[in-house]
């Protein structure tokens, strides 16, 4: 084996150090104009409303997604604690139908199973470490799927009635209400997220990338920095989980199958692992794609996907960040 | 407990030949994605797909046979030609066209690569095939049953199942070990598997041995497809099972080890089918439960190495 590290750029590289300060101005405003952006779309559009709630939601998940990139893991089971969050809101609203309660609630159970499930995956890294999570959300998928009684199988399960701090408002006050939920979430999220890659633990991240022995002799413990880890995309995972399921009413164990995990990774690597805004860039491009493309071509959908991801990864491994940022900083110098 | 054999020894008798034929083709597909990831040090997840497309290819071909008017004992033939075909047509371009760009890179990388062919060709195989059931089980029924005595009980059962799968799953290892071990292919294969910089410094075209493997490791999953498929009706899906299903054995056995995918494939292939029969739902789960108290215990699988870690 040769000991070189590959210096190919790769799917999960930074953005050089060197403009850092005028990068984090650039990624402040860009934020600022892409939420007003969607405010405005979501007002001037209302049939996109539930789309762009949606694509907020799932970039949050993605967020933990680029988290785990940054240690150099590919999880492709992260559906699983997406499907957590919504199943908890599925079987929950029912008896407890507040959505601010719901909502922490699917956070704080995907957060559980994410530091079991990270308790045993962290022990690997990469061929291993994805792998197994693989085969963990194949095995809640199969538990979905199977334990009719329980979870209908893969009719799904209706959300019922939610209120909204003890109110019912209206359908579209509700979808309003579901946007703001969304974005407001995102915002907070991206923004912890910024926060603790910056953090040394989130620098640690990028030890284990690296080299993983000298992290651990400069006394750093690398698994509890990858648990961390993982435990907090597990709870973006379920937080994004319980918006999906209020906002479509409708949960079936589809959302742990492998192609939701896998959409999952590809919007991160669409999206770019650069920026905390990548996850939101990724996932808003592809929902819109997706509304307007999967009807048309369902059966290729995931050929379409897969051919879109090779082609970002061997010719811009930054992705869509990655070509905004560089066009950006280009222009202003 | 001798009461409980007394009550369900038909149901452990069948769960256990059962299990017997799934291991067979489990260890075909797990070899081959074990042999692939000894020489390109990638596990391909899309072995699954060509597992699945091995088998649809066989059970379209069969068809195609048996309607030309050919005899029926063509169908055998069949199926070793669409395995054949298989890995023959989509082993290379996969090689040469987007592994050979990732050689190398980061582990993670190389995953998201084979992760995207695994997206494409699940809906090239939905596009060919379509998502109604395709069935051919004719080379099954053409050898008719055989009747195992089990205790007091005879279970018949089918010989295709009995001896044929289990049959060429030993050939297979048998031949695999000898290939490796005793001609100059193999050993070439070995030694690039070894230590690559050092084969090559001794003059061996590694470019060419890594062609060659992957494309026989994708000849191994789609003759593991083919042949499963007379036992079953395809639908879409098959291949992301498949794969993890193989990872489990491998993982199981240790990455790299041969022989030690063929006892983890007779151990998850019979836990698997007791679960079939005794617990319908915990099934797909039966293997994972397997893979990870292996794991906990000896990280590095059953029959694995440890490496030693660099600095």
């Amino acid at each position: 084996m040769s000991n070189t590290p590959a210096r190919h750029p790769s799917a999960s590289s930074l953005p050089r150090l060197g403009g850092a300060a005028r990068g984090a101005g650039l990624e402040m405003a860009l934020t600022l104009i892409g939420a007003l952006a969607l405010i405005l779309i979501a007002w001037a559009a209302p049939w996109l409303r539930f789309v762009l709630t949606i694509a907020l939601a799932k970039g949050i998940a993605v967020l933990g997604i680029l988290l785990l990139l940054r240690a150099g893991q590919v999880s492709f089971g992260h559906a699983m604690f997406l499907a957590t969050g919504a199943y908890t809101v599925a079987f929950l609203a029912p008896s407890v139908p507040e959505a601010l309660i719901l909502l922490p609630l699917g956070g704080a159970l995907a957060l559980g199973l994410g530091l079991v499930v990270g308790l045993f995956v962290v022990r690997y890294r990469d061929i291993f470490f994805g792998m197994l999570n693989l085969a963990l959300s194949m095995v809640l998928y199969s538990l979905l799927e199977k334990l009719y009684s329980l979870t209908k199988g893969t009719d799904g399960i209706r959300v019922a009635g939610l209120t909204f701090a003890g109110q019912s408002p209206p359908r579209e006050t509700q979808e309003w209400l579901m946007f703001g939920l969304a974005l407001g979430l995102a915002l907070v999220f991206g923004l912890l997220v910024r926060a603790y890659l910056a953090s040394p633990m989130g620098q640690a991240l990028k030890g284990i990338k690296t080299r993983e022995t000298r992290l651990e002799f400069m006394g750093v413990p690398a698994r509890r920095v990858l648990l961390f880890a993982y435990a907090f995309s597990a709870l973006m995972g379920g937080v994004a989980g319980t918006l999906v399921a209020m906002t479509s009413r409708h949960v079936t164990p589809l959302l742990a199958y492998w192609t939701s995990s896998g959409e999952l990774v590809f919007i991160a690597i669409l999206g770019g692992a650069g920026s905390a805004l990548g996850p939101f860039l990724g996932a808003v491009a592809f929902e819109l794609v997706r509304v307007y493309a999967a009807a048309q071509l369902a059966d290729a959908w995931q050929m379409i996907l897969g051919a879109v991801l090779l082609g970002v990864i061997l010719f811009a491994p930054g992705g869509v960040w990655g070509i905004l940022s560089a066009r950006l900083k280009g222009r202003a110098a | 407990m001798t009461e409980w054999v007394s009550e369900n020894g038909l149901l452990l008798g069948l769960a256990l030949l059962d299990g017997l034929a799934y291991a067979a083709l489990v260890f075909l597909v797990a070899v081959g994605l074990n042999l692939v990831f000894g020489v390109l040090r990638i596990v391909n997840v899309a072995h699954g797909s060509l597992f699945a497309i091995g088998a649809y290819a066989a059970a379209s071909l069969g068809l195609f046979f048996a309607a030309s008017g050919l005899p029926p004992w063509a169908g055998y033939v069949a199926l070793l030609l669409a395995a054949a075909l298989t890995g023959l047509v989509l082993g290379p371009p996969i090689e040469k066209l987007v592994l050979r760009r990732v050689y190398g890179h980061e582990q993670s990388l190389q995953l998201l690569v084979t992760f995207a062919l695994f997206m494409i060709l699940e809906d090239v195989q939905k596009l060919v095939w379509g998502v109604q059931p395709v069935s051919n089980d004719t080379p099954m029924k053409l050898l008719g049953t055989v009747d195992v005595p089990f205790g007091e009980d005879v279970i018949p059962f089918t010989a295709y199942q009995l001896f044929v799968l289990p049959g060429l799953a030993v050939f297979t290892l048998l031949a695999l070990a000898w290939f490796l071990r005793r001609t100059l292919t193999g050993r070439v294969i070995v030694a690039v598997t070894t230590d690559k910089e050092a084969a090559m410094a001794m003059g061996i075209d590694a470019t060419r041995v890594t062609l060659l493997t992957f494309t026989f490791g994708a000849a191994l999953a789609a003759l593991g497809g083919a042949l499963a498929s007379p036992t079953t009706s395809l639908v879409p899906g098959v291949g992301a099972q498949t794969i993890v299903l193989s990872f489990a054995v491998v993982a199981t056995a240790g990455l790299g080890q041969i022989e030690g995918a063929a006892v983890s494939s007779l151990l998850i292939g019979l836990g698997r089918s007791v679960a079939v029969y005794f617990a319908p739902e915990f099934e797909v789960v039966v293997p994972y439960i397997i893979m990870v108290a292996v794991l906990l215990v000896r990280p590095q699988g059953l029959f694995g190495v440890l490496e030693t870690r660099r600095v």
